[in-house]
């Protein structure tokens, strides 16, 4: 059986921001009961005996931890590389310097927008500022900085004005990644997903920017999967490299799956290896055998394992059906139609922002 | 093996001599040196388009100092 080689930590689902494109589950107040220090460490030491060689350590807000410091300290010493993945909210200098001690070897801090105004709107509150400050905080400390940029409609005109605000900041690499629709994305699935023409424009950009600032910066642009010709190869097969470990203990082959219709499996109750080993979760898509046609017979499934099993659910109602982003898959019109929509008349849909984790929904 | 932000690269022999000579003083003629030293072929190319591969992905960083 094959080792997961990373491991990512949701340690809290607390964010100050609330972008609206946030892949977190819907039911935020679900998940308030947090792990303890000692439980996390307790999952780091397992995660490494199972061959784990990365932390990322995000959410939620990562620095809502006040013991994020222990965490990563020890998890450094386990000798894992540790990644954190960050609004820059929280990010003191006092902070960033016990981090920098404790051993944190990366820091990812997205940004919604390369100006103050869109980048507040979208993230939901004044926030901007604080990034930049915290990405220069990052390079200052001498850590490698990487920028995560989530596209969609409303910030993917700017991936120039974007690109060039990465340079100025002295960024290692940038992440221009589409957003993904799961969780809050999907919800406001009508108002984010970027017109054929706007992606067109984009790409564009991106080879524009590469030749300028390529010696500066490794550039990473993902476009949206609705777009393309197959489907994402999803964690890179379900359970086979990666491990999501969420707020209250869940454990998931990616960070959506608790949508699916599958039995839980949680630290609480079982050891990693035996969650990674034996659960029915981890082995209901592992490999190939669970696949239907068209993926079955397909040349590719050891390429993109049949897509995302979350995207199937969510689009279809049966998870394991063919991703209907693969244009073999018989439900393609599904995604093909949200794509014309997309590409259409111009329509403004109400962005809903994603809300506290203890504020009550009102529906 | 090298680790970067978020992927995992298992280097072969040869990758792994010549990262293991970006030591943060050596030049890459010095580094192609060192190999030829080493080794009874060295396609200097090669050695050229690896580093090359490694610095667009910034796990190397050219020192002008």
């Amino acid at each position: 059986m094959d080792r997961p080689f990373g491991l990512l930590a949701e340690l809290t689902y607390a964010c100050p921001l609330h972008c609206p494109y946030c892949s977190n589950p819907l039911n935020l107040g679900d998940y308030q009961e947090e792990l303890t220090t000692q439980q996390w460490q307790r999952v780091v030491a397992e995660a490494r005996d199972l061959g784990v060689l990365q932390l990322h350590l995000s959410g939620g807000e990562p620095l809502q931890r006040r013991d994020l410091v222990d965490i990563v300290r020890f998890a450094s010493g386990q000798g894992l590389y540790t990644n954190l993945i960050t609004s820059g909210s929280g990010l003191s200098p006092r902070r960033a310097g016990l981090l920098r001690a404790a051993g944190l070897d990366h820091v990812q801090i997205s940004v919604q927008a390369d100006e103050r105004a869109l980048s507040d709107r979208i993230a939901g509150m004044p926030s901007f500022e604080r990034k930049l400050a915290a990405a220069r905080l990052v390079k200052k400390l001498g850590w490698p900085l990487t920028l995560n940029v989530v596209l969609h409609r409303h910030n993917i005109d700017r991936i120039g004005r974007i690109l060039d605000l990465a340079a100025e900041l002295g960024a290692d690499r940038i992440e221009l990644a589409n957003t993904q629709y799961y969780g809050w994305a999907q919800r406001n699935r009508a108002a984010l997903l970027p017109s054929r023409a706007q992606l067109e424009r984009a790409e564009a950009e991106v080879r524009a920017a590469r030749a300028r600032l390529q010696s500066r910066m490794e550039m990473i642009y993902v476009i949206p999967d609705y777009y393309s010709k197959y489907p994402k190869p999803c964690m890179g097969g379900w359970g086979r490299r990666q491990l999501t470990v969420v707020p209250n203990g869940d454990v998931l082959p990616c960070p959506t799956a608790h949508t699916l219709p599958l039995p839980r499996a949680s630290v609480r109750e079982h050891s990693l290896a035996w969650i990674w080993e034996q659960s029915p979760l981890f082995q209901r898509f592992r490999g190939t055998d669970w696949m239907p046609d068209p993926c079955r017979s397909c040349a590719r499934r050891d390429l993109d394992f049949g897509g995302c099993r979350c995207q199937a659910f969510q689009l279809t109602g049966d998870a394991a059906r063919t991703d209907p982003v693969c244009h073999l898959s018989p439900d393609h019109e599904i995604v093909a139609e949200a794509v014309r929509a997309a590409s259409g008349e111009t329509r403004e849909a109400v962005l809903i922002p994603r809300p506290h984790p203890g504020a009550r929904r009102r529906e | 093996m090298l680790l970067t932000p978020e992927t995992v690269t298992l280097l072969n022999g040869t990758g792994a001599a010549i990262l293991e000579l970006c030591d943060g003083s050596r030049t890459v003629t010095e580094i192609l040196a060192e190999l030829h030293d080493r080794y009874d072929r060295v396609a200097d190319d090669e050695v050229q388009l690896f580093l090359s591969g490694l610095l667009a992905r910034r796990c190397v960083e050219v020192s002008h100092g």
